[in-house]
């Protein structure tokens, strides 16, 4: 399998080659790049681009949501594409973020705290380290029995969590008010000006282009760098080591000496606090929570997101979150592309249709996704990784000597 | 600090009733229920279970397969000239379980090729390649988006929004429940027996075909011993497609009787919840077991009527995933155990 999936990526693809010349910068040159290119992701709702900004739904608005997915995405990345565990309850995490942040701050809520001794202003960024600590603690209460468990059962399982979770916030009428929802969850509040007396990132600031939707993806975006960082940093570490020896083969991971087990619930409970991070932003951009926003049917959304970029590549689900959230909405309202008239609300209303044929076919013909994740010599650093790579791609220009040392430093692609 | 105050006024006033004495007041009527649902969920489970004793995957994407048997059924007693009416056809006895035999096969017929094909489309491919089983799992949801979808935006251009679409069908009824005979004060109706006979027949002849004929041996050949049932001639292929074949069958009868008992609810969302009730069945009786299915699914049912009488109607589908969590974690073997290939003849 490794050789066959292997050997053709090693063909001098486009991808591989801006991949090679990417690592072969130097790192004041990669940030010299790098950070001009966040800026200008971090201000497309501002220039608004003529065919890419949406036309049925705000732009800003639907880069918000794609902030809040791309960070879903890197969280259930953890779980499935580096520890290979498959996880279709993350929407469950999702949910009990934002119903944290909802019942804390909701004047609906029996636990509201807004009333007594929090201030409004700051109620949502007080809620939000509270409820990434709550969504951990509810990993570990799922992970620490079923973790155990064979990996297909281990889907089927998280599936019912999600589902479960759902039917809380459905049916604990006392505390969630059911499908009526948290209305007026707290957002900060900053940015007071004589046109916006709410503060920007109030829902009711809709003047484009800096509307709430814009100042949610500023955001959203702040944490997707420090969620990168430090996802980064665990995957270069002892714990990431781990979790590819538990994605490739547990049980030589736990013969060579690998706590699987104790790694697994640290995968469960890092992916779980960062969809409890999304899932607190969502509550503070859309500042109200009904229970149908939690569908099971999301889980598998995001598990396209992750399947769809490229397992186990940050970058990867990143893109895949985005051509999740970006394509139906892209459709939406639209009635021409490029002078061709198009019915564009049909075409959005195929996605999950669409998002299904991708599924299978991707895992027919490139399970490894878009953008497949490589697998690095994690033990000796970056140097060694570039030299290698070299060298792989001036011995593949001779196809006739594919050596095995090439295969070595490819050897992620499954 | 009120406000934490008020948490724990909230927690004490109740926030899930018991109301054992619901349950206890109707104890045979539910048991009589839960056992017509069981026997759905049971025959839903045998496709999980033979799927999963062959290959060692759980085919995710078998309650959409139940799903199409549903709306198979449907467009079958459509093509015998019902419509969708308020009230319920009256047509003696022998013409309407003639009606329902057919409807029956409308099911099968939809059912069986769907899971045919899917095994075709979907996993032939990735077997062929030799894929981790998280694909296969991936495959498989992809496969239930794809024929969800269909149904809900494809099916209705195709028919002339006679079927599919986003609102569940029109019911056809054939049969009205009418009580025929009471068990310890438990209403029984012509449904439910219907239901429950029809489902313990189609287990049992399942269960001596793989028992007794050539294919049977050949079904639990490979799921002992892929390798060496191949080398003792028997075709492994042949096997998963017959495998599937079965599931497929089963659940378009599965369908079909869950449309008798709830007729509002043929809708392309309408498999999803079923198909996890029916996995948990198939994992409380032990998966790869076919008599684990039968009583898996019965037990299942029962529980879960119970539990709704007890918690509340719409705590219901919570008991299935409890259960299921609770039997992973204590014997994840089930009660029966795995081993449709230990079976012997």
């Amino acid at each position: 399998m490794s050789t066959e999936t292997a050997r053709p990526t090693l063909q001098l693809s486009f991808s591989d080659k801006l991949r090679l010349w990417w690592d072969a910068l130097a790192r004041p040159t990669q940030w010299l790049i790098g950070v001009p290119f966040i800026v200008f992701i971090a201000l497309l709702p501002v220039i608004r681009p003529p065919v890419l900004t949406t036309v049925g739904t705000d732009f800003g608005g639907v880069l918000a949501q794609f902030g809040m997915y791309a960070l879903l995405a890197i969280g259930l990345n953890v779980v499935v594409g580096q520890t290979g565990l498959l996880d279709l309850g993350y929407v469950g995490f999702y949910a009990i973020g934002a119903y944290t942040v909802g019942l804390l701050t909701s004047p609906d809520s029996p636990w509201n705290l807004t009333d007594d001794w929090l201030s409004r202003d700051w109620a949502w960024l007080f809620a939000l380290p509270i409820a990434i600590a709550i969504t951990a603690i509810s990993g570990l209460i799922l992970g620490t029995p079923t973790l155990r468990l064979r990996g297909d059962y281990l889907a089927i399982v998280t599936l019912g969590f999600g589902e479960i979770v759902r039917l809380l916030a459905d049916n604990l009428t006392n505390l969630t008010r059911g499908g009526q929802g948290l209305t007026k969850i707290a957002y900060p509040v900053a940015g007071v000006s004589e046109s916006r007396p709410n503060g920007v990132f109030s829902a009711g600031n809709s003047t484009a282009p800096f509307n709430s939707g814009t100042w949610w993806f500023w955001v959203s975006i702040v944490f997707i760098i420090i969620v990168l960082l430090i996802v980064g940093n665990l995957e270069r570490s002892r714990v990431g080591r781990a979790w590819v020896a538990i994605r490739e083969d547990e049980d030589a991971a736990e013969i060579m000496g690998v706590p699987t087990f104790k790694f697994k619930l640290w995968a469960f409970i890092i992916g779980a606090s960062i969809g409890g991070l999304s899932g607190a932003l969502y509550a503070g951009q859309v500042q109200f929570v009904v229970p149908t926003t939690f569908n099971v049917i999301n889980s598998m959304l995001f598990l396209c997101a992750v399947v769809l970029g490229g397992q186990g590549n940050k970058l990867g689900v990143i893109l895949g979150a985005f051509v999740i959230v970006y394509l139906p909405n892209f459709f939406l309202g639209r009635t021409e592309l490029f002078g061709i008239p198009i019915d564009g609300n049909e075409i959005a209303n195929y996605k999950y249709l669409f998002f299904g044929i991708a599924l299978v076919v991707l895992m027919i013909f490139r399970p490894q996704g878009l953008i497949p994740a490589r697998q690095k010599l994690l033990a000796y650093g970056r140097p060694i990784y570039v030299a290698t790579r070299k060298a792989a791609l001036a011995l593949n220009r001779k196809p006739a000597a594919a050596p095995a040392a090439a295969t070595d430093a490819e050897g992620g692609a499954r | 600090m009120s406000a934490v105050m008020s948490a724990g006024q909230v927690l004490a006033d109740g926030v899930i009733d018991f109301n054992v004495q619901s349950l206890v007041d109707n104890f045979w009527a539910l048991t009589v229920d839960g056992l017509t649902y069981g026997s759905i969920y049971a025959l839903v489970a045998v496709g999980y279970t033979l799927v999963y004793g062959v290959l060692r995957l759980i085919n995710f994407a078998h309650s959409e397969i139940f799903m199409l048997g549903m709306f198979g059924q449907y467009a079958m007693l459509m093509l015998l000239g019902f419509t969708p009416r308020g009230d319920a056809y009256e047509q003696g006895t022998i013409m309407t379980v003639t009606y329902l035999l057919l409807a029956m096969i409308g099911g099968m017929i939809v059912s069986g090729g769907a899971a045919v094909g899917l095994e075709r489309v979907a996993y032939r491919p990735l077997r062929k390649r030799g894929a981790p089983s998280l694909v296969f799992l991936i495959t498989a949801i992809g496969a239930s988006f794809v024929i969800q979808e269909f149904v809900h935006f494809v099916l209705p251009k195709l028919t002339n929004n006679e079927l599919g679409g986003s609102i569940a069908q029109q019911p056809i009824r054939l049969v009205v429940p009418s009580v025929q005979f009471t068990v310890f004060g438990a209403d029984v109706t012509n449904v439910e027996i219907v239901i429950f006979v029809a489902a313990l027949v189609l287990a049992f002849a399942t269960e001596r075909f793989v028992t007794l004929t050539k294919f049977g041996r050949g079904i639990r050949a490979v799921a002992q011993d892929p390798v060496t049932a191949t080398l003792m001639g028997v075709s492994r292929e042949r096997v998963i497609m017959l495998t599937f074949l079965i599931g497929g069958l089963l659940a378009g009868a599965a369908a079909m009787l869950y449309t008798l008992r709830v007729p509002s609810g043929i809708i392309y969302s309408g498999g999803f919840i079923l198909g996890i009730k029916a996995f948990s069945a198939a994992v409380l009786g032990g998966i790869g077991n076919l008599r684990g299915a039968l009583l898996g699914g019965l037990l299942l049912g029962v529980m879960e009527l119970y539990g709704q009488a007890l918690f509340g109607t719409e705590w219901r589908d919570v008991v299935a995933f409890v259960v299921l969590i609770l039997v992973l974690m204590i014997r994840p073997t089930g009660i029966l155990g795995e081993s449709l290939g230990r079976a012997r003849a």
